[in-house]
């Protein structure tokens, strides 16, 4: 594992391209998988990371951030993203606006919770019923190069990304956590 | 509703007060007017660049104005908003007093119903005090508007205030005055270009 010892981290490179495109601001409702890119974030003054209470209510401040000038994305669960089909539809979508969205992929590849695994199914035909760009991200070599080219199309095409963390990029959380 | 608690506060109606209130705005401040009636009035009361009308998520209109808060520290942004909707997102409270925006000024416009859809009673009508809620939440400055001088007094205060303010209105069961025009794409555009954010072609 000489190479792992060089290589960034997937949480490292989610910062780094989030810095890269200056994206400042990043609302979340908290994984466990992504703990160690939140706590990086909470120590990175360039950031302004704060948790909401609801995904929906993320949506809403990144939208109105974006429409104010200000670039941010979101992080949260595969659950979470079940809450947001109607913001998704109803103002996301059709009002054009590039909200870029980290989801920590759960109830796959080793799920132990059968309603984690039941949302899990729901969220692609959510995305593909609404024509939205988004990317299962599986190997950490292909990572930046998609995390970094989606955050720059979603930005000049107007157009929301989903960005989903498969446990074969995290590792996933596994049953013993 | 016998049992509804005793309130000081005057039965206002939707469209007055929004109309004393955008009269008051001489400083390009954004108004986010949340989804129906409250968007609907807004409309009505003379269409501004630096208005945002929502069409559907409903409950997101002072999130969306905290987002817009966020980004321009510099711009007084109100966000207008209905019982039922608030009922619906009274997380983002906790949100925006955590994050104490010195910029945003909030106010929920309480009929205790869903006039839109049929004057369906809300969850609480007559007896959740939202203001106490937001209070609760970490809101200290937000008060019940007593009447319409007491409102407009309130959102003068709050155009000067750092820090945010939660303004309740208790309004009667009247419709919207107008309707606005359904173009989602052409309304998020216009507020750009009211915040100065782009340029038109």
């Amino acid at each position: 594992m000489a190479a792992a010892e060089t290589a960034q981290s997937w949480h490292e490179i989610v910062l780094q391209t989030l810095k890269r495109n200056d994206i400042r601001l990043v609302p979340y409702v908290p994984d466990r998988v992504l703990t160690p890119l939140i706590r990086n974030l909470h120590a990175d003054p360039f950031f302004n990371v704060f948790a909401t209470a609801r995904e929906e209510e993320a949506v809403g401040i990144l939208s109105g951030a974006w429409m104010g000038g200000m670039r941010g994305a979101m992080l949260m669960q595969t659950s979470g993203f079940a809450t947001l089909a109607n913001v998704l539809a109803s103002l996301v979508v059709p009002s054009q606006i590039p909200l870029i969205m980290f989801v920590s992929e759960r109830g796959t590849l080793g799920e132990f919770n059968l309603g984690q695994s039941l949302v899990c199914r729901t969220m692609r035909p959510v995305l593909d019923s609404l024509a939205m760009e988004h990317h299962t991200c599986t190997r950490l070599d292909e990572f930046e190069f998609i995390a970094d080219r989606s955050i720059k199309q979603a930005i000049t095409t107007q157009a929301p990304v989903a960005l989903i963390l498969s446990p074969l990029l995290t590792g996933g959380k596994t049953f013993d956590k | 509703m016998s049992t509804s608690p005793v309130r000081n506060t005057k039965v206002m109606n939707r469209f007055d007060l929004t109309s004393r209130l955008v009269a008051r705005l001489k400083n390009e401040e954004a108004v986010v007017g949340g989804i129906g009636n409250t968007n609907f009035d807004l409309w009505a009361a003379g269409h501004r660049p630096q208005n945002f009308y929502m069409l559907g998520s409903m409950g997101l209109a002072f999130p969306i104005a905290l987002g817009v808060a966020l980004a321009q520290p510099k711009r007084r942004v109100i966000a207008l908003e209905g019982d039922g909707s608030l009922l619906m997102q009274l997380g983002c409270l906790a949100t925006i007093a955590t994050l104490a925006p010195k910029n945003l000024t909030m106010v929920v416009m309480d009929n205790g119903i869903y006039q839109i859809t049929g004057s369906q009673p809300t969850p609480g009508a007559g007896l959740t005090d939202l203001i106490a809620v937001a209070v609760a939440s970490g809101l200290s400055n937000s008060s019940w508007a007593a009447d319409e001088d007491d409102f407009e007094r309130l959102i003068a205060q709050s155009l000067v205030t750092d820090g945010p303010m939660l303004i309740g209105v208790r309004i009667d069961d009247k419709p919207g005055t107008g309707t606005t025009r359904r173009d989602p794409v052409q309304i998020r555009e216009r507020f750009m270009h009211g915040l100065g954010v782009r340029q038109p072609l």
